[in-house]
């Protein structure tokens, strides 16, 4: 039987890895190569990168340190940062990368979606909602690497960019990322059992058991995980790692 | 020289950097006269079959050069993923006929409570029969799996592997005589288990 898929999700910006909390408080992790080297020896399930500086630095990508990660790690890749294009879109394929994730160009360029779904299959179109509780409690989506809100219903956008052509949805809580807290079970659960592609959970993993809760009660089909591949543990030094678990 | 047919779908990068990595060369060949010089092959694919056949109809005396190095040439051929479905006699999907190199069929996965289409993530295979391509496996290998389409084969000596997902699909299959391969998951994404599949066919 399938196994869920466990993600290490990594934060390149301006060329280096970072983690963050809320999506604030840079913290310098290492050098992009070397990390997901060490990702590679430990054979992960996946990996995720997603430069959050691409959208500000003019939407442009960093083409050499993708395609040494491509070359070098046989397992499933994908990128999320400033693709606004197909042809972005393109040169990331072309190097080895298999999935495309798309956050602020999904809600300015909805089409986007479906050209590439078209093209590449939906399978390698993952949406990146993002989340946070406004002054009211009420979830809504942001982007600009949570920096705008789009006002726009979780849960809504998520059944949206499915009909468009996404073959999967990156999750994540803002408000529970980089927290060690657990992540948001109801927002994930609520998108999961509503919608027929695969939910990847991400922000507030800080345990085996939140991992465990957000699959079994959430009904989510693969975990991000940042901080705890990176961290030794809260509030500890860098130490890339990936926790032995039975799910 | 393993040529890797670029029929303008699929992950061509990614198989050519495996090749790399394991030491072999590859050339990635776009057209009939391209496939002269080459002894072996691997068709990739990523995406729907009735658009990867269109296309590869589109390219002037493929088919025909194709079917010359299977058939008469008999070099050994990799299909990976779309480019195993490809193989078989037809698919669900653009309700095509295939290269018919390997007696079966493509079919749709059935909606199965709790199981998510397309089939994602890493699964493991139950080899069916011993041969060099799949030598040094082991029980607890994995691979890593995304379709929507499963492939069934009609007569039990083509069949390589098995998975479930719901139900037992065909995840390797095989014409022995004439040395053509197929596996339904992606070895070039499959760390070190897909880089043996790699080892095991560079030296067929």
């Amino acid at each position: 039987m399938l196994n869920k898929r466990i993600i290490p999700t990594l934060l390149l910006k301006n060329g280096s890895l970072v983690k963050t909390k809320k999506f604030k408080n840079f913290k310098y992790v290492g050098d992009p190569s070397n990390t997901v080297r060490i990702f590679n020896e430990l054979e992960v399930d996946e990996i995720a990168i997603l430069d959050i500086s691409a959208t500000q630095n003019n939407f442009k990508q960093d083409l050499k340190c993708l395609k040494e990660i491509a070359e070098e790690c046989f397992m499933p890749l994908s990128y999320g940062g400033g693709i606004n294009t197909l042809d972005k879109a393109k040169k990331i394929f072309d190097l080895g990368f298999e999935k495309i994730i798309l956050n602020t160009a999904a809600v300015s360029n909805k089409n986007l979606i479906t050209q590439i779904s078209n093209i590449y299959g939906s399978q390698a179109v993952i949406v990146a909602i993002d989340v946070k509780k406004n002054f009211f409690g009420k979830k809504k989506v942001w982007i600009s690497s949570g920096k705008k809100n789009t006002k726009k219903n979780p849960l809504e956008w998520a059944k949206e960019v499915e009909l468009l052509g996404a073959g999967e949805i990156l999750l994540t809580s803002i408000d529970h990322e980089g927290t060690w807290q657990g992540f948001d079970y109801d927002l994930i659960k609520t998108v999961a059992t509503n919608i027929a592609i695969p939910v990847i959970a991400h922000g507030g993993a800080g345990k085996i058991s939140d991992i465990s809760k957000v699959i079994n009660y959430s009904n989510a089909s693969a975990v991000a995980l940042g901080s705890m591949v990176v961290y030794q543990k809260k509030d500890m030094g860098v130490l890339v790692n990936f926790p032995k678990m039975n799910l | 020289m393993i040529g890797i047919l670029n029929y303008g779908m699929g992950n061509i990068g990614s198989i050519f950097n495996i090749l790399r990595y394991v030491g072999c060369k590859s050339i990635i060949v776009e057209k009939s006269d391209d496939l002269k010089n080459i002894d072996k092959l691997i068709l990739p694919g990523v995406g729907h079959f009735g658009e990867a056949m269109k296309k590869i109809n589109e390219i002037p005396e493929l088919v025909e050069t194709l079917n010359f190095l299977a058939k008469d040439r008999k070099i050994p051929i990799l299909g990976i993923c779309l480019g195993m479905q490809l193989l078989t006699d037809f698919s669900e999907e653009g309700n095509v006929p295939g290269l018919s190199w390997i007696r079966g069929k493509t079919y749709k996965f059935p909606i199965l409570q709790n199981l998510k289409i397309p089939h994602m993530g890493w699964n493991t295979i139950k080899q069916k029969i011993d041969i060099p391509l799949t030598s040094e496996i082991g029980y607890e290998d994995r691979y890593y799996f995304v379709h929507s389409y499963y492939v069934k084969v009609l007569d039990k000596a083509s069949s390589m592997m098995t998975t479930n997902y719901g139900i037992d699909f065909d995840s390797g299959i095989i014409n022995k005589e004439e040395n053509i391969f197929g596996v339904q998951f992606h070895p070039e994404k499959s760390h070190k288990f897909g880089i043996k599949i790699f080892k095991n066919f560079i030296k067929i």
